[in-house]
């Protein structure tokens, strides 16, 4: 492992970071009344458009993963095909999720599908761009000791944090505070923004750190 | 002394026990209360007395006021009146305190200062402790003996108008009311506009006796904006503006001939400089107080400072002024000013009366009363005024009645303010001393229990307590004559009543060994710790240790949950929290089982060292892991894989089963909507219990029964499975009889029994079922190779319990049991078994089941979810014992059972010391959220919501803590049993 890799994590987390910000500050200039809490819904469909484009853009040109090879196009196509299935059925699954976490089952619907998209494209996306739709990997990748690069280290960090982030975001709910960001889902949607971000900023901290304690089995 | 982990972590939770009751002592003090407070029969007030020719004034002495107007203004803080804003706010006000025919007073509130707790003491003239709530088990009636009950009783008619609260607590009593509400903060004028509307009409009509104001915009405006709020002026001045407008009608009518009426403003409680109430700061509890009444005389230039007075004597100089009996329990005393006017013997009349009333009370609650300074002060004033009596029917002179009168006079003052001060300290505020020592004794426990972990969880599960070791017994001498010492100095210097210190000595003394034994204890396990730790590591395996994500999530939870008990939101919702991590906790399992089952599929057997990180270390040699495995014997040999033993089908239902359990919570969540901030949320559990819908619950409560039956049938003796089954069917013939659910031949409207029969049917075969499970476990004892003996009675026991529970359950409830039965067959068959968690992992996912299953049943931390009909099921009357136990397990069912199903599962799968270490952590994650709550209630002890949100949350960790050292007795029973098998 050299630390030019770990420069090059650390550029592409840092453009992730700046696509979340510039979804903040730029639709302001283009939408009359857009704030983050009030039109909540529509921040969440931005940013997880940019987010999405950004992790796209950034696998094909950085193209972290060397190990898959050349193949012919109808190869390609499934594959495409298959990552835009995963990631429905993701959202549809942490659909689930939430409402068996206490998400009511029939109001708030949109609300809560948005969140499973947004969570989703912090968690799933980079899975799928780094990974492809195998989902062996992804549970190589998930279980202890079992990452084989930087790129899937930080990948299990980021998405560690983001999960976590939107789990810790749904704390503040049940408080009597009666503050606008407190009505579901958007404590849940900032949380996981929040430890998407964090994720983001620490992985390549934490690898930089213990690079010299990380071997990694393929390396 | 080396004690099985079990036994030691038993022995810990009862001694938390003795702790904790020290501690709720201490905490809620036992209110003065008078014996003859049930039944309000009146007792003919206490004749004049005499010596020698008897006096025959023995009624009540007629009113002294006419008409009684009582404006409350909610937060008004003594210098809102009394300083300069008082001045350029409220001019008429000031003109009468000044110079009208008032007197003013500086009337003290106690904590809470609150309003609810402030209307009954302004009312009843004692002062309300947090065991009055609990004994009328938030019925919002007032009970006790209370000034507007006497006014009703002799005929009074009163209007009242303002916060909703007297409404609830004086149903019945108001010819006229108007209640509005405090619920919306943010209102401070509308909610005062709708007293005063009614005040034009009311101030004309001559038809009542009592008219009470209570005005709640101050309050209101102290809340949003504080004490020195520019909104405070207006609302004062309106304030002065409806003063005057009472006053003036006041004056109007007694000049048409009436006799003089009795204006009272006062505030119930304060405002600290924060705008908030609750606690005790000076601006908290110092509330102004003024009587105005053309029958108080005043000379000009009169200049009087506000005198200090009590709250509570408010009670007992209505009761006077209008001539009713002064409510039983009052610890007030007249508040002599008011009585001035009157001739001697009237005022003599007056304060006998209430120092009559005190004394009583006095006797009723104080053992040695007779050696009490205000009681033996009474005793003289009483014979001294008999003198004055007999002087004064004699017709004796003039001055020498005079002057013995103000001696007599000032006698009985001096009595009353003894008494009053006697009775009132003992209520007044919290035993601290008692609270200090109840929490000493359970963070010793606890951190005993803490310090103790390694040795209790490792593979003999024994626990040395070195409590003879000689070393120490010299600190113990020490802590002890400290503690003596101190024991000594806070009772003899203590002004109120305190409950350990009148505790008899041998116990006081007992307690304190106990104190100096636990600290040795701890002091010696530490100095044992520090000499294994500096001496070169014997074990070197110790560090290597890593948690897996469960045991992450278990340490988390765990602390999460007990930070979140010190915000009183999550104390109300913590149905929340433990919905929550029960979810987290599936995620977790599922997440888990994926792993091993797909991982461990497509490994060649050389691969499977490197992808079972979890379990197997990069140290292969030394598999050591926190607690020890449960399958202790068979992991290392014969190994077998999740996928061996899986196969099929089973496989994919075991994969399916996490998502399973969680849809089953989810469900469960949608029947009993509880806590605060959701509890209006339409659920399943009225759906079902609306009287349209009973053929719905009917078929659910028997599908519910018949899912019970098959469930639990699997392990029982066939005895106890046809008992089972009547048992079942006498619970739906029960529910049937009381009129809960139908038969299908049946038609509606049947006449409603109790279902005496019915229930007692049930509860032979309960009672069946246990002896029959007691006598395999003593027969396991006996035979000592028949093990599968003991698994079946322990089943049995738990089926019991089952049984009983269903028969307690409301039958919208019994779908509860369903699924938790549902749940811990999903969970033994295909989570615990194949993926070997230890003893430890599974406790505590037992009993975070449990918790979540108690709140599923629709317990919430209110006092008001009790379902105390369960206490009543198949008894005539109600009797005190059985009740207490039916409704404790009632409500505490899903607990009680997560644990005996964790008995019976850890005991089916055979490992020595799995029992000893699932008590030991029971106990263990039991105690920690109690022990830190009592910590969190002593510091919020001032807190707004002390009393409606944190003072049951700790009566139901107490009671939590008390079910919690029974089910770690019978676990080391249990233990103990398998102890002498081996």
């Amino acid at each position: 492992m050299k630390d030019t890799d770990i420069k090059k994590l650390l550029y592409a987390h840092l453009l992730c970071i700046f696509s979340i910000i510039l979804s903040v500050l730029i639709p302001p200039l283009f939408l009359e009344n857009f704030s983050i809490l009030e039109t909540h819904l529509t921040w969440l469909c931005i940013c997880s458009g940019v987010v999405t484009a950004v992790n796209l853009v950034l696998y094909l040109v950085v193209k972290p993963n060397t190990s898959s090879k050349r193949s012919s196009l109808s190869h390609k196509v499934t594959r495409v095909l298959k990552c835009c299935i995963y990631f429905l059925m993701s959202c549809f699954i942490f659909h689930v999720i939430f409402v068996l976490y206490g998400a009511p089952l029939i109001e708030l619907v949109l609300e809560t599908f948005l969140f499973a998209v947004i969570l989703s494209t912090f968690t799933t996306v980079p899975c799928l761009c780094l990974l492809g739709p195998r989902l062996k990997a992804w549970l190589r990748v998930f279980s202890r000791n079992g990452v084989t690069s930087i790129w899937e280290n930080s990948l299990q960090i980021t998405t560690i944090s983001s999960l976590v982030g939107a789990w810790l975001g749904a704390f503040p709910i049940p408080l009597d505070w009666e503050r606008p960001w407190q009505v579901w889902p958007i404590s849940c949607t900032l949380g996981a923004t929040f430890g998407y971000v964090a994720g983001l900023l620490i992985s390549p901290l934490w690898i930089y750190w213990n690079r010299k304690q990380l071997s990694y089995k393929n390396n | 002394m080396r004690l099985g982990s079990g036994t030691f972590a038993a022995c810990c939770v009862v001694i938390e026990v003795l702790g904790i009751a020290v501690f709720l002592r201490g905490f809620f003090p036992v209110p003065v209360r008078s014996s003859a407070g049930a039944e309000h029969r009146t007792e003919p007030p206490a004749p004049e007395p005499s010596a020698g020719s008897s006096s025959n004034w023995t009624k009540l002495p007629p009113p002294l006021f006419s008409k009684v107007v009582i404006v409350l203004i909610d937060a008004l803080r003594d210098d809102f009146l009394f300083g300069s804003k008082g001045v350029k706010f409220m001019p008429y006000t000031t003109y009468l305190v000044e110079k009208g025919a008032s007197h003013s007073f500086v009337a003290e509130a106690k904590p809470p200062t609150v309003t609810m707790p402030r209307i009954k003491a302004l009312t009843t003239g004692s002062l309300p402790g947090f065991v009055d709530v609990v004994r009328n088990l938030n019925s919002p009636t007032l009970l006790e003996d209370n000034v507007i009950r006497q006014a009703k009783a002799a005929g009074k008619r009163m209007i009242f108008y303002g916060d909703e609260t007297w409404v609830k607590l004086f149903p019945k009593h108001f010819v006229e009311y108007d209640g509005t509400t405090s619920f919306f903060v943010s209102d401070y004028t509308e909610v005062d506009n709708n007293v005063t509307r009614h005040l034009d009409k009311v101030l004309k009509r001559e038809d009542w006796d009592m008219l009470i104001l209570h005005y709640l915009g101050l309050d209101h405006i102290g809340h949003i904006s504080g004490p020195s709020s520019p909104l405070i002026g207006h609302k004062l001045s309106e304030m002065d503006n409806i003063l005057m407008k009472i006053h003036t009608s006041l004056l109007s009518q007694e000049r048409e001939g009436l006799s003089p009426s009795l204006l009272v403003l006062c505030g119930d409680h304060g405002m600290s400089d924060t705008g908030s109430h609750g606690a005790s700061s000076t601006g908290e509890v110092n509330t102004p107080l003024i009587l105005i009444s053309s029958a108080f005389e005043r000379k000009p230039g009169d200049i009087r400072h506000p005198k200090r007075v009590q709250q509570t004597d408010l009670a007992a100089t209505l009761a006077i002024g209008l001539s009713v009996p002064i409510p039983k329990d009052s610890v007030g005393s007249l508040i002599v000013p008011v009585i001035e006017g009157r001739p001697m013997r009237d005022q003599m009349r007056f304060l006998h009366l209430n120092t009559v009333q005190l004394s009583k009370l006095l006797q009723e609650n104080v053992p040695s009363y007779e050696k009490d300074p205000g009681f033996e002060q009474f005793k003289v004033s009483e014979k001294l005024h008999g003198n004055w009596i007999k002087l004064y029917l004699e017709e004796s002179h003039s001055e020498v009645l005079f002057n013995l009168g103000t001696k007599v006079l000032r006698q009985y003052l001096d009595a009353l303010k003894t008494l009053s001060l006697a009775l009132s300290t003992q209520v007044a505020q919290y035993d601290v001393y008692s609270m200090m020592v109840g929490t000493a004794v359970v963070l010793e426990v606890l951190t005993l229990l803490l310090l103790s972990i390694p040795q209790a969880l490792r593979r003999q599960a024994k626990v040395d307590i070195p409590l003879s070791s000689p070393a120490f017994s010299l600190l113990f001498y020490l802590m002890f004559l400290v503690l003596s010492a101190i024991h000594i100095i806070v009772c003899t210097s203590a002004e109120s009543s305190c409950y350990f210190c009148g505790l008899l000595w041998p116990v006081a003394g007992g307690v304190m060994v106990l104190m100096s034994a636990l600290l040795c204890a701890i002091v010696s396990v530490l100095t044992k710790m520090f000499i294994s730790k500096s001496l070169p590591s014997k074990n070197p395996a110790h560090p290597n240790s890593r948690w897996s994500e469960l045991d992450l999530l278990i340490v988390f939870g765990t602390v999460g949950h007990v930070l979140s008990l010190g915000a009183s939101s999550f104390v109300e919702e913590e149905h929340q929290t433990w919905y929550f991590l029960v979810n987290t906790l599936c995620l977790a399992l599922s997440q888990e089982l994926y792993r091993n089952c797909f991982l461990e599929d497509d490994g060649e057997p050389q691969h499977h060292f490197h992808m079972e990180p979890g379990i197997v270390d990069a140290t292969p040699g030394l598999p050591y892991r926190t607690g020890c495995d449960v399958w202790e014997q068979d992991t290392v040999r014969e190994r077998l894989s999740l996928s061996d033993m899986l196969r099929g089908r089973e496989k994919w239902m075991a994969l399916a089963s996490p998502w399973l359990i969680l849809a089953c919570c989810r469900l469960l969540r949608s029947l009993n909507q509880t806590g605060v901030q959701w509890a209006h949320r339409p659920d399943f559990g009225h759906w079902l219990t609306s009287s349209d819908h009973k053929a719905e619950l009917s078929i659910l409560a028997a599908l519910s029964l018949l899912v019970i039956f098959l469930l639990v049938q699997g392990g029982c003796s066939p005895v106890s499975r046809a008992a089972l089954l009547l048992g079942l069917l006498g619970v739906y013939c029960y529910r049937v009889a009381i009129g809960n659910v139908l038969f299908p031949w049946q038609q509606d409207n049947r006449d409603i029994a109790k279902g005496i029969i019915e229930a007692r049917f049930v509860y032979v075969f309960v009672l069946g079922i246990l002896f029959t499970g007691t006598k395999d476990l003593l027969k396991s004892q006996v035979i000592a190779t028949d093990f599968k003996i003991k698994t079946v009675g322990l089943w049995e026991i738990h089926s019991g319990l089952v049984l009983l529970a269903a028969l307690l359950f409301r039958p919208h409830n019994l779908p509860v049991l369903a699924f938790s039965l549902l749940i811990q067959t999903v969970l033994t068959k295909f989570i615990w078994k194949p993926l070997r968690h230890d003893a430890a992992e599974i406790t505590v996912m037992h009993y975070w089941f449990g918790q979540a299953f108690f709140y599923f049943q629709g317990n919430s931390n209110n006092i008001a979810t009790v379902d105390i009909s369960a206490g009543f099921v198949g008894l005539d009357t109600y009797v005190e014992i059985p009740a207490m136990f039916l409704t404790a397990f009632g409500t505490y069912a899903g607990p009680v059972l997560w644990a005996s199903h964790l008995v019976h599962f850890l005991s089916s799968v055979s490992s020595d010391s799995a029992l000893s270490h699932a008590c030991f952590c029971y106990a263990l994650i039991c105690s920690i959220p109690v022990s830190t709550y009592i910590i969190l209630v002593t510091s919020l002890r001032y807190h707004l919501f002390i009393w409606s949100v944190f003072s049951p949350k700790l009566l139901y960790e107490g009671m939590h803590l008390l079910i919690t050292a029974a089910i770690c007795v019978f676990f080391t029973a249990m233990d103990q049993a398998s102890l002498t098998n081996s």
